[in-house]
Formats: structure tokens, C-alpha cells, sequence
């Protein structure tokens, strides 16, 4: 690392990169480079690729054809240690450290230095001094991990890749969970590290806050890349338009129908943050949404959609501000007495939040509403096999119609739809989703969003989420973007994929 | 032997592995017929279901504790806890302030220790719903305290006298533990009883499937509007209540009750409902499995007794039989793949 970068200099090239899992191609023959001391940013929409190209560059997954080129070598990496012994390291958006354990120990984990007796913790506290101060951060190497902010953890974790000696440094969303200040240290530190000949490989969802730092840009789209430029030729507009593409037809905002009274009425809501950071993941946010209308919330991961939709759903506490269903204040209820009231929401983690594992896919779809089939002391099996048809038919799950099947047995695209049929089977008045397409084929998606546009022209008040501007554009009448908290921009439904994308942008201030 | 109802109509697989736990139960009886001319008798088999009667009502509770995806280690003490109640009340309470002498009738006797064991399950329950205990440590600081408390009560002895005086209109005690109805002892009644109300209660009531849910997965059950905190609550006290009972037919059978008594069963209780086939994560079990559990390990231990071998031997066939169960039971969870 001690000879002057050359820029020109290609360290790792990926050729006609390609990866299919089963019958699904998520790469298709990816070219690029990676210079000497530069930076090179991964652009692309969920489930572009991006992850499993970053899995194929750090030996995790082995490519289904096509070849890594390191240092003018084709070589195979067996293994995420291989990789690493080559030089190439990866830090993982959710960080991979011991929060219980102290900076040196985590640093120094899994290889430790040995003494005569035993570990010698002495001269691995030196090393991690000295990697602190080549970084130029005041963290002291016996905190434990858990008392330093993501910021510094993000440093700690860098450290450890500088000190096995990583040439090639691959970051997947670093900025995603960093306050400004923090992404100006992170940045800095890249800065440091590239002009000491390290490669990094960047991946952000932050269009604006990547292009200040990336030196040539990576653009995927649906697995396959579409463009692959240096940053002096390209623009934000030039990424959007790579990166978006033609979609599939996910359906239009139903009309030919009244619009009734606002449903639901969301009061200045504010939520703290959970791990006690003092900030707020919702700030004082206002929304009134109609009976029949379809809203849209877009935003990037940590805009704080998720924690808007579970405060309103009962999950979580607000510390201030208030719900109103029908004109109605729910704030003080549970989420079980909101579910009654006709306030549901669908979850973003089927497999955690939504699906009980060990239960049948009709006892499932039936869990929400058992009130609806309990005559007496008893439940009516009777009743409950009514009930759980007529969900399986109206949200169109292929299963048995009698919801025997166990809930592992469904597809995630079915498994989905379990969940909603679930919250609908309540006969709600306003219903919550939250990121409903999350790892669901395009045919499924579309699905959703029929059955969704059809409940709204009976009367329901739907609102989902999303991280993908194109399912922004399909079945909402309105798109609220969020940011940081608040709502940045509000759109009616024929807006521009680009302005949606603009207006979630961080706005890092330089 | 008692019939719970099923959940679901029975389909070849858990036919096949919740049978292990009757195919044992079988192998048993079978080997310790051709051992001793005295086991196969159905007097024999209601002396040993009576036996079993203690287990199985202790294995009720833990199966709802379990089904919770909690465990109960304090059932033994609440059960030793429950005799000395009911055998302290049965002696007479003397009221110092009026110098008048109470004896309670028996069924009063009945209904305060069950209360005391509901309250003793009340305890374990808001330590881990509210105040976040982990139940394995709950439930192990209860343990100490109930059997401390019935040791205090009787300083260590033994209360003898549980038949109750005609003239004081208190008798009737060890009818739980003597009497038989139709040749079945009284014992086996109650808990063939209580085995249907809980199938009942776990197959057709919202509350069974609410606790079934909130095993499966606490988190969707809670956005799924299931009062998941009443649910966890309510299994320990319902588990109580079972220690409660077991105690008063225990110490009925003994006509004493102990402050040791129940030392240690409720590993067995655990061991009851593991090898009926349910899952210590929760959200997966029967109360017919477990009742066959029961079965099989009061079988196979007063099997041993009768044919003579070492109680030491029993232990270690107990051990053996129970990790062969949670063997079967890692292979019937292991998680399938997707069709």
C-alpha cells in the first residue's frame, strides 16, 4: 500500500458475471472494473442485483458463469475467507460486531494474537491504536462496541478490514443509518483510504450524497447492467433513467367512484427513536386519508415509513400527536381494539410480524377474526371453514380451499397474501401495508394491487409503503414522500418517477 | 385412559409420529406383561393409572406453559405447597382474637388451595409478561420460595391426620384419593376430566388459539389483535391451578401431606409433555400426545418397581426414554422445504 496510486490501474475486473438461483436469473453478465484507490458505486432498485453482485465479488456465492480477473488473474474464491485472504473485504449493512465485546476484541475476533500464555491482549490493544489513529478517530480500543455510536461502529468495522490488509473494500448502504455529521466522517475516512491505494466498492440507495464521492458509476437493472460510466460523463438525471427503465404493468388508480369522508386522520405524530438516541424517526407528520382513496409512502430505508405505520397500528408509542379513525381518537387503544374499530396493518415482515409458522394456512387467515366464528364458549368449525374459504377465494391464494396446507408450503408471493387476506377478513375500514411487494414476484405484485384497488372502490382506506418508485406509479392516488421524519413532497398520481426520486434524496448540506 | 379431542382431522404423518408416544406406550405394556404374570390386570393398570393421574395433572399445565413457548418449574413446590395448605386447614384453623377452633367443610378446603395455587401461577405469570423475566428463572425463583414457605409452615413435618372428624363435619378428604366410581379410581376421573376441558379448550375456544398463535409467533399474534401478555399470564395460573389439584389428590392418596412432597416432578411433568410429541419453542403439542407421554413414563417406572429392578435403573431408562423423544421430536419440526 505504500506505492502512489496509479488511477488508471484496474485491481479486480468481474467478466460476464452471471448468477441464476433455480429458474431466476439475478445476474446477467455483468462487466466493470474496479481501479486502484478509487471509488466505484453500485447503483440500482431493490432486487437489481446489487446484493448478489456484492455476494459473487466477495466469494460468498460462486457465479453461475463468467470470471473474476484480480490483478490480471482469473481466480475463483472459494469462500468469503478466501476472498478476504485476497485481499477483498466486505462490510455488511446491518454490522457485523460483537455489541458485547470491546473494540480490540472485535477486531481481532476469530484471529487472535497469540502470546506464550495465552491471548496477548497487549500488543493487539497496540495494533488497534494504531489503526485508530491511521483512520484519525478517538476511539479508545477497550469500549465496548455497544457504547459507541453506529458512526464509530461503522469505523471499527472498517478497521478490522484495514487490518487484515484489504485492498478492495466493499460497502453495502454505509450512510443508510448515519446522521450528516457521521457521513461527512465516513467520508472522509474513504477519502483517506482510497488515496492510500484501497479500492472501494459502493453501494447506496442515495443517489446525490453517492455521486459526491463515487469515481465511476455501476448501473443495474432487473440483474443485468445497463450502463457503466465515469463520474465526469454522468448526472443524477443519467443514473434515474439507467436504474428505472420500462416497468411492468402494476395497475392504475381505480376511479369511477365517490371518494367518502376522511377514514383515518393522522395528527402531528411524532416517534423516538427506539434505541434512545434522542432524535425523532417520526417528526410531528400530519395525513389525512379518505374512505376509497389510495396513498402511496415512499421513501428511502429510514425515512421512518415503518415506524409511522406501526405507531398508527397500535405497535408502537407515540410521544405526541394523535390518530383519528372516522373522527374517532384511537391513540390511547390497543392494537387488538384498533383492529375492531377497522384499523389493520399488514406488516413488512411476513416471516416475522405476519405468518405464525406453525399454524395452517386457514388458521392463519382466520386468527385476526375469531370473534367472527365463536358462537358462545366455543369456536364453530363450521363457521371457520366459511370464513377461511371465503378469504382464500377473495384474495386468490392457491391452496386448498379447506386451508389445511401448513403455511411453510405457500409461495412468498401466497404467504403474502395470506397476511393481507388475513387483516381484510376483519372487514377493516383502513388498512396499512407496509412494503406489501417485499420479495414478491411482478405477477404477485400485481395481484396485490388488484385485490387492494378493488376493497377501495367498496369504501376501503388503503396505505402502503414502498422503496420502489415504480410500484409508487401504479394503484395510488396519491404519493407522499418521506424524509427524514417528515413528508417532503406530495404528489398526485401522474408525477414523474424522477421528481418522486428527487424529492427523497438526502439532503446532505455541504 | 382419556380421550382428547383432536385438533384437525388426522393425516398420515402426525399420525405416524405423534403414534411414537402410543407405540411406546404399547412396547411397554407389552414387554412387562411377558416379564411379570401381575402387570397385565386391570387392576394393576388402574393402580398405575392412578400413579399417573399426579404426572398427567402437572403435565396439563406445563403443556400450556409449553404450548406458550414458557416452561414451569415451579409445579413440584406448588404442588408440596398445595398438600400443607390443604392439610393445615384440615387440622383445624384456630382463630386466637374469638378462641374459636374453624374447620373448614372439604370443599371449602378444595377451592382455597386451588386459589392459592392460581395465585402462585398469577406470580409466575406477571414476572415474565410484565416484568420480563425469562420464565426459566421466574418459575426457578418460585420453585425455592413455595417449597421454603410449606417448609416454614410445618417446620418440617409431616401433617398426618387429613380424615376429618364426623362431628366436625369436615370428612371426605381421602375420598380423592380412595374412593373409586365404577371400579375407576377417583384420582383418574379428574384427570380424564381435566384432559377433555383442556382439548376442548384448545381445539374449539378463541382462547386455545389464541394460545397456539402466541406460541407460534408472539409478534404476529400481537398485530393480529391476540391479548398475547393474558394469554402468557393466564397458563400460569391455569398451571397452577393443576399443581393445586395434583397436590390435594396426592396427598388424599397419602392421607398425609408433606412438605417434600412433589420434589422433582416437575421435571417429569416436562418430560410428560416432550414426549407427546410438543415442541419446548412453543406453538406445537396436544394434550392426547401428552397424555400418552404421562403414560408412558408412569408405566414404564411402576413397570420397573413391579419387576423388581433397581430404582436406579428407572432413572436411567426414565433419561433415556425422554431424549429419545426430543430426538423424534427434531426430526418431526425440522423445517421442510417449499413445494
Amino acid at each position: 500500500m505504500t506505492s502512489a496510486p496509479t488511477p488508471a490501474e484496474v485491481v479486480l475486473s468481474a467478466r460476464n458475471i452471471a448468477k441464476s438461483y433455480g429458474s431466476i436469473q439475478a445476474l446477467r453478465g455483468v462487466n466493470f472494473d474496479i481501479h486502484r484507490g478509487q471509488v466505484t458505486t453500485l447503483f440500482g432498485e431493490n432486487g437489481a442485483g446489487k446484493s448478489t453482485l456484492m455476494k459473487v465479488l466477495s466469494g460468498v456465492v460462486q457465479p453461475t458463469s463468467g470470471e473474476i480477473v484480480l490483478d490480471g488473474q482469473p481466480i475463483v474464491f472459494a469462500s468469503s475467507t478466501d476472498a478476504r485472504n485476497h485481499g477483498i473485504s466486505i462490510i455488511h449493512q446491518e454490522l457485523s460486531l460483537a455489541p458485547n465485546l470491546n473494540v480490540r476484541d472485535n477486531i481481532f475476533m476469530g484471529r487472535e494474537i497469540m502470546g506464550r500464555s495465552g491471548v496477548d491482549f497487549a500488543e493487539e490493544e497496540r495494533q488497534t491504536r494504531a489503526l485508530m489513529a491511521e483512520l484519525e478517530e478517538q476511539i479508545d480500543p477497550l469500549t465496548p462496541v455497544e457504547d459507541l455510536r453506529l458512526g464509530q461502529q461503522q469505523i471499527v468495522e472498517i478497521a478490522r478490514a484495514l487490518s487484515v490488509n484489504s485492498r478492495i473494500l466493499i460497502m453495502d448502504e454505509p450512510t443508510s443509518a448515519l446522521s450528516a455529521t457521521e457521513v461527512e466522517v465516513l467520508f472522509k475516512v474513504i477519502r483517506d483510504l482510497t488515496g492510500r491505494g484501497v479500492s472501494i466498492v459502493y453501494i447506496s440507495h442515495h443517489l446525490e450524497e453517492a455521486l459526491q464521492i463515487t469515481n465511476h458509476a455501476v448501473v443495474l437493472r432487473d440483474g443485468a447492467m445497463t450502463a457503466y460510466a465515469e463520474r465526469a460523463e454522468i448526472d443524477l438525471e443519467w443514473i434515474v433513467r439507467n436504474m428505472v427503465g420500462e416497468n411492468f404493468d402494476l395497475g392504475s388508480p381505480p376511479t369511477g367512484y365517490e371518494m367518502g369522508d376522511v377514514a383515518l386522520k393522522i395528527e402531528d405524530i411524532s416517534v423516538p427513536d427506539a434505541a434512545g438516541a434522542g432524535y425523532s424517526v417520526v417528526d410531528r407528520l400530519s395525513l389525512s386519508v379518505r374512505a376509497g382513496e389510495i396513498v402511496c409512502i415512499y421513501g428511502l430505508m429510514g425515512a421512518g415509513r415503518t415506524e409511522l405505520l406501526e405507531t398508527v397500528a397500535g405497535r408502537l408509542t407515540a410521544s405526541g400527536g394523535r390518530v383519528l379513525l372516522r373522527g374517532q381518537d384511537v391513540t390511547g387503544l390497543t392494537i387488538a381494539q384498533r383492529i375492531a374499530q377497522g384499523l389493520v396493518l399488514v406488516p413488512e415482515d411476513r416471516q416475522r410480524d405476519g405468518l405464525v409458522q406453525t399454524m395452517t394456512v386457514g388458521n392463519n387467515l382466520s386468527l385476526a377474526s375469531i370473534a367472527a366464528f365463536t358462537r358462545g364458549l366455543f369456536t364453530s368449525q363450521k363457521a371457520e371453514q366459511g370464513v377461511i374459504a371465503d378469504a382464500i377465494r377473495k384474495v386468490t391464494i392457491k391452496t386448498d380451499p379447506s386451508g389445511a396446507a401448513p403455511i411453510g408450503s405457500l409461495s412468498g408471493g401466497n404467504q403474502q397474501k395470506v397476511v393481507i387476506g388475513k387483516m381484510l377478513t376483519t372487514d377493516p375500514s383502513v388498512i396499512l401495508l407496509d412494503e406489501p411487494t417485499r420479495g414478491i414476484d411482478v405477477g404477485a405484485k400485481a395481484e396485490v394491487f388488484r385485490i387492494l384497488a378493488e376493497r377501495a372502490k367498496s369504501g376501503l382506506a388503503v396505505i402502503y409503503s414502498t422503496s420502489e418508485v415504480g410500484e409508487c406509479l401504479s394503484i395510488a392516488h396519491r404519493i407522499i414522500v418521506m424524509n427524514r421524519g417528515r413528508i417532503a413532497a406530495e404528489f398526485p398520481a401522474n408525477v414523474s418517477k424522477e421528481k418522486i426520486m428527487a424529492a427523497s434524496g438526502e439532503a446532505v448540506v455541504h | 385412559m382419556s380421550v382428547a379431542v383432536k385438533p384437525k382431522g388426522l393425516d398420515m404423518r402426525t399420525l405416524l409420529l405423534e403414534g411414537r408416544a402410543f407405540f411406546a406406550l404399547i412396547v411397554i405394556v407389552a414387554v412387562f406383561s411377558v416379564l411379570s404374570p401381575h402387570y397385565f390386570s386391570l387392576a394393576n393398570f388402574l393402580i398405575m393409572a392412578s400413579h399417573v393421574a399426579i404426572y398427567g395433572l402437572l403435565a396439563i399445565g406445563m403443556l400450556l406453559v409449553v404450548l406458550n413457548g414458557g416452561i414451569d418449574l415451579s409445579v413440584g413446590s406448588i404442588l408440596g405447597l398445595s398438600g400443607c395448605i390443604a392439610g393445615f386447614l384440615m387440622q383445624g384453623v384456630t382463630l386466637q382474637a374469638f378462641g374459636v377452633i374453624l374447620y373448614p367443610p372439604v370443599w371449602v378446603v378444595v377451592v382455597l388451595t386451588c386459589a392459592l395455587g392460581a395465585f402462585t401461577g398469577l406470580v409466575n405469570g406477571v414476572l415474565i409478561a410484565w416484568f420480563k423475566v425469562p420464565a426459566f428463572v421466574a418459575t426457578l425463583g418460585v420453585l425455592y420460595v413455595a417449597r421454603g414457605v410449606a417448609l416454614l409452615m410445618t417446620n418440617g413435618l409431616t401433617f398426618n391426620a387429613l380424615a376429618g372428624k364426623p362431628e366436625l363435619g369436615n370428612t371426605g378428604f381421602d375420598w380423592l384419593g380412595f374412593n373409586r366410581l365404577a371400579n375407576v379410581p377417583i384420582g383418574v376421573i379428574v384427570l380424564a376430566t381435566l384432559a377433555i376441558l383442556t382439548g376442548l379448550m384448545l381445539s374449539r375456544t378463541a382462547f386455545g388459539r389464541w394460545l397456539y398463535a402466541s406460541g407460534g409467533n408472539p409478534r404476529a399474534a400481537e398485530l393480529s389483535g391476540v391479548p398475547v401478555k393474558r394469554v402468557q399470564i393466564t397458563v400460569y395460573v391455569l398451571s397452577g391451578i393443576c399443581a393445586s389439584i395434583a397436590g390435594l389428590v396426592l396427598s388424599s392418596q397419602l392421607t398425609s401431606a408433606g412438605p417434600t412432597a412433589g420434589q422433582s416432578y416437575e421435571l417429569t411433568a416436562i418430560a410428560a409433555v416432550v414426549i407427546g410429541g410438543a415442541a419446548l419453542t412453543g406453538g406445537r403439542g396436544t394434550i392426547r400426545g401428552t397424555m400418552l407421554g404421562a403414560f408412558v413414563i408412569g408405566f414404564l417406572s411402576d413397570g420397573l418397581v413391579i419387576i423388581g429392578v433397581s430404582s436406579y435403573w428407572q432413572t436411567v431408562f426414565t433419561g433415556a426414554v425422554i431424549v429419545l423423544a426430543v430426538l423424534l421430536n427434531s426430526v418431526q419440526y425440522k423445517p421442510r422445504a417449499k413445494a
